[in-house]
């Protein structure tokens, strides 16, 4: 590993459901201005470990966690700790694009006002055009800002939920397989467009699709199923994206990602 | 071997054709009972027509209550209702919207949430008589209040409230969990969701949902009178520590009378009555169509 | 980049956490307030319906076979208001269970998508006329053709005022039934079909069987209202608590006494105003049994088949 500076760091992490153990013990990092991709077989717990980085696994009822997630080296479950706090700091993009039932423009302001941000208009505005430009959608939108976010097509939904997450300027964004629900051309610009943000961002990535975990991510975390009757998730492998893909220590690993490449 | 060939010899008896005509026999009269139910509601409301049309006039609405049928009218019912309706949407929108939202948004699982939806649910079926004995005991005699529009509409207010909690929680229940999502994923608190967001997109189906509640009250008769609501008021109720009547109690007043001449009124304001319910529901399946967001 | 770290307590949004605070117990006690309604209904009804068992025997109020607590030789015998109670829901749902049931199946089996889209609205219409208005229907419409039909009917008569509320339940035994047979799951349904069973054969040998709870729970719902309700009775039923079981007569019902006692001027302390608790009570107990019977049956049923 290089010495990077460490963003999010994973320390004996177990996730239950009740009493369902689904992901347990895992730890590992995640570096600044990199992307991490978290890859597995479906079940594995890919999301819920996605989801555990900004504390939206607590809005399932019957969710807790053991362990620890340092954020900057700050337990994120700390008791004194709002997850409000958390995930303003850590945004997300979802698997389907989620626009809200606003314009376009509402839909990118709406995190900055509740966010505390006080400034005119014409700032605001300013703010705006940013985010869509760093979302690379400001081109596409920019003479129909008022327009409803569901106006759009999927692909472009899907980077206005990348501007609404960046406008707020977050250190961190999740993304649960956000290609997912897209057309193989609206898939390749969210990819480019990773590749852009992490400029300024630092980026983790849930994703099937092994190719696309290839292309754009510089380290990756292999999860599968271990445990008793193989029911609990966890990380078996985590290094560089290229020795993954190349050279992976575990058998486990190799097999998925030959089986897969076919 | 054997058990095949007892089964060859079984002999059924199918006669399809005459279990089919069973069937559609049996779809024809199911189909009549529900035009019995739509034939009845056109007989009543022809009835109520043909009765009541003679003695639609603007004296219907102009005239106070008299002995004399040519003289009478629904003026202070009118007003009555068109107050106590204000006063209770007053009372009961905001504090039924919110109830519904701490149950649907906020509530966490526990006892105390699960007693609180067993008990909405319960009030829901509880006759409208038995608010009117509550509206009696507690706000006229208990809290001295009277038989006024207040004490009225207190009692209309608790009794349209599980309505509006129902409606309201299923309304905000339509929408999508990942718009919840997002907008906590970009550092909201569970009210400025709700705010921003959910009551937002909701809010047409939480109107219809009012309009709903607000026409079964507008239509309430029994709990008034158990709260002593006056039938013969002579003025015009200046606020809500006046005495009141309602259009439902004065129709009521004047079905009781023997002089058929008060049927032809009571018919009269019946017609009124429907109207304004009919434009409530129109009103309310206007902003159903229009306004709701389809997901 | 540059990134300057900040603790993630180091940002200010108190304010927003107060708000968020304050809306929270608000609604709270909002959602409270069913509880106290219902407290408060209890209360009520416990305080006078004491008060009134001070001046009169339970067993009398059970068992005496008269009730005329307005005249001067007072008795104090629910039962001729229970029976005219029991006598007018019977009837109502003479009319509400097979219309309101077949209804149902029609709607949940037959019915085009189409159709049951314009039917279900103008059956719910029936649900939404205010019941004064059935009153006077039930009055001025029905009595005078029953009148025609048996000579011997009073004018203030039981069955008037069955038919009327018959009808203003149908919405409801349909619908709450109609839940039910939809609930039923399809594959239950290809399973009859496949084994060479008619729609007919289907629709009432497997998909209604399998709704019974459900249908039940309807049922129950609906003679819960029939008991309740006010107006129709008031005005069409008449006035006489009497032990009968002739629907051609006038009779009193519980909620109708509680009427013709709101209507005349009683003073506060008087007997005839605690009565009105008391009967009040009954039914309350009446109601809520049914009910909390009603959403037992409902909930094992959606525990069946979700």
């Amino acid at each position: 590993m290089d010495n990077n500076h460490v963003v999010l760091e994973t320390k004996n992490l177990n996730v239950f459901y009740g009493n369902f153990l689904a992901i347990k013990d895992v730890n590992f990092q995640v570096f600044r201005n990199q992307i991490t991709a978290i890859i597995g077989p479906s079940g594995c717990g890919k999301s819920t470990l996605l989801r555990s980085f900004n504390r939206m696994n607590e809005l399932v009822p019957s969710a807790r966690s053991e362990g620890k997630i340092l954020f900057n080296g700050e337990d994120i479950y700390d008791p004194t700790i709002d997850p409000v706090e958390v995930r303003r700091k850590i945004g997300m993009v979802f698997q389907k694009p989620n626009p809200f039932p606003k314009s376009i423009y509402e839909n990118i302001a709406w995190g900055l006002k509740i966010n505390g941000f006080r400034g005119s208009k014409s700032e605001m505005d300013d703010l705006v055009e940013q985010a869509l430009r760093g979302a690379a959608l400001w081109d596409e939108v920019k003479d129909k800002l008022d327009q409803s976010g569901l106006s759009l097509s999927g692909g472009q939904q899907q980077r206005l939920c990348i501007a609404r997450a960046i406008a707020i300027k977050p250190e961190v964004i999740l993304m649960d397989e956000p290609a997912s629900a897209l057309d193989p051309i609206a898939t390749l610009k969210i990819e480019d467009l990773m590749r852009e943000l992490k400029e300024n961002y630092t980026i983790v990535i849930v994703t099937h699709n092994m190719q696309e975990a290839a292309r754009v991510s510089d380290y990756t975390a292999m999860m599968m199923l271990t445990g008793e009757g193989e029911r609990s998730g966890t990380v078996i492998e985590f290094d560089r994206t290229n020795i993954i893909f190349t050279r992976p220590k575990d058998k486990r690993t190799e097999d998925y990602i030959t089986g897969r490449f076919g | 071997m054997s058990t095949l060939t007892a089964l060859r010899d079984v002999t059924f008896e199918r006669n399809l054709s005459l279990r089919k005509l069973k069937g559609k026999l049996f779809e024809i009269i199911a189909f009549f009972a529900i035009l019995l139910g739509i034939a009845m509601l056109l007989t009543l409301l022809i009835d109520v027509f043909l009765d009541g049309l003679p003695w639609i006039s603007t004296k219907l609405i102009t005239e106070f209550p008299s002995r004399f049928p040519d003289k009478a009218g629904l003026r202070s019912a009118l007003q009555g209702s068109v107050w106590l309706m204000v006063l209770t949407a007053v009372m009961a929108i905001p504090i039924g919207v919110g109830a519904g939202i701490y149950l649907e948004e906020f509530a966490p699982q526990n006892r105390i949430t699960r007693f609180i939806e067993i008990n909405v649910a319960n009030l829901a079926g509880v006759p409208s008589i038995i608010y009117g004995l509550l509206g009696l005991g507690l706000f006229v005699r208990q809290l001295g209040l009277g038989r006024t529009l207040i004490a009225g509409a207190m009692t209309m207010a608790l009794l349209v409230l599980p309505i509006i909690i129902v409606t309201t929680r299923e309304a905000i229940r339509a929408v999508p969990q990942s718009i919840r999502q997002a907008a906590l994923a970009l550092g909201a608190t569970d009210w400025e969701v709700s705010r921003d967001h959910v009551l937002v997109y909701s809010a047409p189906a939480i109107m219809t949902g009012i309009i709903l509640a607000m026409s079964r009250a507008i239509g309430e008769t029994a709990p008034l009178i158990t709260i002593g609501a006056l039938t013969y008021i002579a003025f015009d109720p200046k606020g809500p520590f006046d005495i009141f009547t309602v259009l439902p109690i004065q129709i009521f007043n004047w079905v009781s009378l023997p002089n058929p001449d008060f049927h032809g009124l009571a018919a009269a304001g019946i017609i009124i009555l429907l109207a304004v319910l009919l434009s409530m529901n129109a009103l309310a399946i206007w902003l159903r169509n229009r306004l709701q967001i389809r997901w | 980049m540059t990134t300057t770290i900040q603790s993630l307590k180091s940002q200010n949004h108190l304010k927003r956490d107060r708000e968020k605070k304050i809306v929270r117990a608000l609604t709270f006690v909002f959602a409270l307030l069913s509880v106290g309604t219902t407290a408060g209904i209890i209360y009520e009804l416990l305080n006078e319906t004491i008060l009134f068992f001070r001046e009169v025997s339970i067993i009398e109020f059970f068992t005496d076979t008269r009730w005329t607590p307005l005249f001067a030789s007072k008795r104090f015998g629910v039962l001729p208001l229970v029976n005219g109670t029991l006598l007018v829901a019977a009837g109502a749902m003479l009319v509400a269970v097979p219309l309101g049931l077949l209804a149902a199946i029609f709607l949940s089996e037959y019915a085009s998508e189409r159709l049951r889209r314009i039917l279900k609205p103008i059956l719910e219409i029936l649900a939404g006329i205010p019941t004064v208005v059935y009153g006077y229907f039930a009055l001025l419409f029905i009595t005078p053709i029953l009148r025609d039909l048996f000579p011997e009917t009073q004018i203030f008569n039981a069955a008037s005022a069955s038919i009327a509320m018959g009808f203003m339940i149908l919405p409801l035994m349909a619908s709450v039934s109609e839940d039910a047979l939809s609930a039923v799951p399809r594959s239950l349904r290809e399973a009859a079909y496949a084994m060479g069973a008619t729609k007919f054969e289907t629709a009432t040998q497997v998909v209604l069987p399998a709704a019974l709870s459900g249908v039940a729970a309807a049922f129950i719902l609906a003679v819960s209202r029939a008991i309740g309700e006010t107006m129709i009775v008031a005005i069409a039923a008449g006035q006489q608590p009497k032990l009968t079981l002739n629907p051609l007569q006038s009779v009193e019902t519980m909620t109708a006494y509680i009427v013709q006692v709101s209507l005349g001027d009683t003073p506060h302390q008087s007997i005839a105003y605690k009565t009105i608790f008391a009967v009040g009570m009954l039914l309350f107990v009446m109601t809520l049994v049914m009910n909390i019977i009603s959403y037992f049956v409902t909930k094992r049923f959606r525990e069946k088949y979700e």
